[in-house]
Order: structure tokens, then C-alpha cells, then sequence
């Protein structure tokens, strides 16, 4: 794909050069060199050069903040996707966080030879059913666990609180054995190459295992289903759920009931649930439901909310620390004791920023955090 | 069919497995030419990414070897080296491959002969296990 078939196709000759996207763009509020106006310039000008080999065009969040204010509906993440999908062509790859294991592992996965043990958590506390028309995705949670433990964090924890909800409803999912990265990152991050196979993987395993419905419990996982498997050609054609909204659905029509849990709480909308998909409602109506909690907004919340400052593993940086530490302050400042989530990355960065030995440390305000699915668990006994 | 030859990536301490090999090299042993060695400066700063890079680019085995616990130029590494290593083998296991695949050794300067019988070991190991699952990557363009 050249320049001008980017520019073409996601209409970025609309651009009135108004700069709204810069002024309401988190990046760019810390990191003075990050304009994605310039970037739209450069790129409308014809330097193809600036835009591709710069190294800034990591950096954005594909956040969609600044998509929602332009005046010409640019949209400024698609055109980001593609760019990077060049700079790929041309050996760039943005500075990928924690070395690029992460990256390698979404390749490895490529490979048709591999039988992964990506189930050996999965107990007896469990139940699953092979025969089940409703199908639970993983995700990456399995991988995550080993290499985020320095963190304190283990994304099985949403994984196994998901199952228990699940099971505690009377659902018994059927978990894919061999199911593949979903490719958000490799897609985000301009590798198409790699999104497409892990895609096919995918879609071929939800065709054989014939369920009508899928549930998650990661939004990145959800919206590369949603939207971005149909528009390369690999619909799974069953019905997909964030595990929020599947929620939302058993409290308004079957009254589901939870039990007291005390506590004020704060939550992050997080990118791909909110801004990509446009599923504020759902997780505030759970919390809402749960006797006990009272929910606090931040400053910033629903469509306005604010990044946790990092996407698909690359250019982590001392910017977007210092924007983990504004959000983190807004969830402070409402004095709420816990920060909830549904994204197992939102948290994983937030987690890493708090422990964070580094400078920003001493300015890092601390706060629990928590995905909405363990809170589920827990107010319906666990 | 010529029989199946296995690559081994060795990622090697510059202060003791590198000097081994070099050893094992002028003392003129014999041992397989199967494996391709990357030096490091220390055991210490071998990260997952570079096994994970290895096994991405063809290997179908990989060896990280540096100085024993007290030999280290920059006192922990082997250390951090072995923790690196623990945490890498419960990423490759989730991803199917078969742990012997993977050889976390301590050989030191004086050590030629050792490194050799590894390395003979090594390939013998892996040619009983054959290709790597990954090895089908091995033709396809990979980023660098
Ligand atoms: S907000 Fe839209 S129109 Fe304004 S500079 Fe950005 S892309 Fe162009
Ligand atoms: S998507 Fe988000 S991070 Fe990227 S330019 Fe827009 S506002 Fe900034
Ligand atoms: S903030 Fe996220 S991407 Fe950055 S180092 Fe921490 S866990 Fe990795
Ligand atoms: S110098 Fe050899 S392991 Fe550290």
C-alpha cells in the first residue's frame, strides 16, 4: 500500500489542519515532538520519509481521543495502522517494550506445527464443556502470567474470575486448547502479515468448534473479532460478548442479584471497550447493581477518558509514565480505594507504573486496582 | 533423505563459555559444527527475547551458558541468568515446545573439552527430537 492509497482511503485530505487532534491528544500533551497533525501534514505534503522512519509513529495509542473531536472525520489510528504497516515494509518496528517478547511470542504463534499447553492452569474448580455453544476466549492471559509476575500481576486471575461468574450462571464455555494470539498488537503495531495468519488460525478453530456465541474478557480480543476479522475476511459468524455487556444483558432481563460488597470504587474506560466500541454503559451498570459499591467518576471519564498510556507493547516511555501518573492522580482524587478495569493491559500498565522503581516513582500515586470481573466473582460469593 | 541436522544457537558469556569454545576451537577437538555462537558480555544480560528471537529464526535448540556463580566479571549475572532462564522455560512450555530444547549451562575458560561434549550431546538430543515446531517459520520473511 503506498502513501497515497493511506491518504485516499482514510481520507485524510479532509484534514483542515485545525490541530484539534493535537491539543486533545494524550501523547502529545507530554511529548512535545508527537503532533499526529504534522504526522497528516508530512503525509499530505508527500514526505513520506518523515512520517515512516519517524519515531513518533509508535507512539500514538490508536487511542481514538483525537478521531472523536476532528471536524473532518479523519481518522487518524486507521491511517496510523497503515503507516506503521509501511514502516514495517521498511525494516521499522517502533521500540518495542520488554525487549519484543512479546511481539516474538505472536509470531511463534504463527507456526501450524505447535500444540500449546496454554491450559494447564485450568482446574477442577472449573467446569467447561466441549459440547458448549457458548465459547470463552483466553487471550494471551496464560503468557502473560510468567512475564508479568514481577509485577504482581496475573492476568489468570480475570481468566478464573470470568469462569467462576460463568459457571456460577449455569454456563460450562468451552475453552479452545490451541487458540492463538487474537493479533490486536501485530495488527496495531503494522504487522499484517502476522494478524492475518493468527486470524485464519483462529477463525478456522471457531468454524470447527461450531458455538454460537463467544464471551471475553479482553477488549482488544473483542474488538479484533468485532471489527477487525470481518474487514480482512475471517467473520467467525456467532455472536461475540465482552463479558460486561453479557452481564448487563442477565441483570436486566433475568434480575441476576449480587451480594454486599463495601467499597467506593473509580473505573477506567478502557480504549478499545469505550472510544473503539462504544460500550460505556455496561460496566457501570454492573457496578451500579452490586449493593455496596458506590461508584466515583473521574475527572475524565467515558469517551473522554484517558489512555493508561501505552498500546500493543511498543514505545513505552517516560511520556506515557507520566501520563499513567495523571490518570492514576484522577482516580486518586476522587477518593475512591479502588480502580476498576476491564482490560487486562489497562491494568498491567497501571500495575507496572505503580511499582516502577524509576524516577517518576516518587510522584506515582498508588491506588488498588482491579478488573471488574474479580469484583464480579467476589459479589456473587466467592 | 540427508539426515535431519539440527541448529543450535548458543548464546555464550565473552569471559568463559565464549573462551571454552574459543579452547575447544585451537585445542583442535572435534565436536558437531551445528551450532552458531553469540557472544554476550555476561550470562546476566541474556533475555527472552533472544531465545524466543532464536527459535523464530530456525533453532531448533538453544544453549545459554556463562561462568559459575563466583566466576561472574560483574558479580550476579549468572544469577539473573538463571531467573531469565526459569521464567523463559514457563514461556516456551505454554507454547509447545519440549523442554529439552532448551540447556542452561556454567562453562568456564579452562572448559574446552566440556563445551565440546555439550554441544555433541546436544545435537544427539535433538536429533532424536527433530525439527523444531517452529521450523516451518524458518523460510518466511521474519522482522528483525
Ligand atoms: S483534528 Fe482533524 S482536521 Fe484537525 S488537524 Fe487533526 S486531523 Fe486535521
Ligand atoms: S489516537 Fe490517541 S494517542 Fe493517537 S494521536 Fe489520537 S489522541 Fe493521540
Ligand atoms: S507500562 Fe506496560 S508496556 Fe510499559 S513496561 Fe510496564 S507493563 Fe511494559
Ligand atoms: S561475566 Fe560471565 S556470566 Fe557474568
Amino acid at each position: 500500500m503506498s502513501l497515497e492509497d493511506i491518504i485516499q482511503e482514510t481520507k485524510t485530505y479532509y484534514c483542515l489542519e485545525c490541530g484539534k487532534c493535537t491539543s486533545v491528544c494524550p501523547v502529545a500533551k507530554y511529548d512535545p515532538a508527537f503532533s499526529p497533525r504534522m504526522m497528516i501534514e508530512n503525509a499530505l505534503l508527500g514526505f513520506e520519509n518523515d512520517l515512516i522512519f519517524n519515531r513518533e509513529l509508535f507512539s500514538c495509542l490508536t487511542c481514538y481521543t483525537c478521531q472523536q473531536r476532528c471536524p473532518s472525520d479523519v481518522d487518524f489510528p486507521v491511517f496510523i495502522r497503515k503507516a506503521r504497516a509501511m514502516a514495517q515494509d521498511n525494516g521499522q518496528h517502533g521500540i518495542c517494550a520488554h525487549s519484543g517478547q512479546l511481539q516474538s511470542l505472536a509470531r511463534l504463534m504463527t507456526s501450524l506445527d505447535i500444540k500449546q499447553r496454554r491450559l494447564e492452569w485450568l482446574s477442577d474448580e472449573y467446569r467447561t464443556s466441549d459440547d458448549s455453544d457458548v465459547l470463552f476466549w483466553v487471550g494471551c492471559a496464560p503468557y502473560f502470567e510468567p512475564i508479568f509476575e514481577d509485577i504482581e500481576f496475573n492476568a489468570l486471575d480475570i481468566t478464573k474470575a470470568s469462569l467462576k461468574t460463568l459457571n456460577l450462571l449455569g454456563i460450562e464455555p468451552k475453552l479452545l486448547p490451541n487458540e492463538k494470539c487474537c493479533g490486536h498488537d501485530a495488527l496495531w503495531t503494522g504487522d499484517i502479515e502476522t494478524f492475518k495468519k493468527l486470524a485464519e488460525h483462529n477463525a478456522t478453530q471457531i468454524k470447527e468448534a461450531g458455538v454460537k456465541k463467544i464471551i471475553f474478557s479482553c477488549p482488544e480480543g473483542y474488538r479484533t473479532f468485532k471489527l477487525d476479522y470481518p474487514n480482512y475476511g475471517f467473520d467467525v459468524g456467532c455472536e461475540l460478548q465482552h463479558i460486561s455487556e453479557f452481564l448487563a444483558e442477565r441483570i436486566e432481563k433475568d434480575g441476576l442479584k449480587f451480594n454486599e460488597v463495601k467499597k467506593k470504587v473509580t473505573y477506567q474506560d478502557p480504549c478499545r471497550l469505550g472510544r473503539h466500541l462504544g460500550v460505556y454503559d455496561a460496566p457501570r451498570k454492573i457496578l451500579e447493581s452490586i449493593p455496596g459499591i458506590e461508584l466515583v467518576e473521574m475527572q475524565y471519564s467515558r469517551w473522554d477518558s484517558i489512555c493508561c498510556g501505552t498500546s500493543a507493547w511498543t514505545n513505552c516511555d517516560s511520556c506515557s509514565n507520566m501520563l499513567r501518573a495523571e490518570r492514576l492522580s484522577e482516580a486518586t482524587a476522587t477518593g475512591a480505594e479502588t480502580l476498576i478495569t476491564c482490560c487486562p493491559k489497562c491494568q498491567t500498565h497501571f500495575r507496572c507504573a505503580m511499582i516502577d522503581k524509576g524516577e517518576e516513582k516518587r510522584s506515582m500515586p498508588n491506588i488498588e486496582i482491579m478488573d471488574l470481573a474479580n469484583l464480579v466473582a467476589s459479589a456473587m460469593g466467592d | 533423505m540427508a539426515e535431519f541436522e539440527p541448529k543450535i544457537v548458543a548464546f555464550a558469556c565473552n569471559w568463559c563459555t565464549y573462551a571454552a569454545a574459543d579452547l575447544a576451537g585451537t585445542a583442535r577437538l572435534q565436536y558437531p559444527p551445528n551450532v552458531y555462537i553469540v557472544r554476550l558480555m555476561c550470562s546476566g544480560m541474556i533475555n527472552a527475547d533472544y531465545i524466543l528471537r532464536a527459535f523464530e529464526k530456525g533453532a531448533d535448540g538453544v544453549i545459554v551458558s556463562g561462568c559459575k556463580y563466583t566466576d561472574c566479571h560483574y558479580i550476579d549475572g549468572p544469577v539473573k541468568c538463571d531467573a531469565m532462564f526459569a521464567k523463559l522455560k514457563r514461556l516456551v512450555h505454554i507454547l509447545g515446545l519440549e523442554d529439552e530444547r532448551l540447556r542452561r549451562e556454567m562453562i568456564s575458560t579452562s572448559e574446552g573439552t566440556v563445551f565440546a561434549r555439550v554441544v555433541k550431546e546436544f545435537v544427539d538430543q535433538l536429533k532424536k527430537l527433530g525439527p523444531s515446531p517452529f521450523s516451518s517459520l524458518r523460510k518466511e520473511k521474519v522482522a528483525v
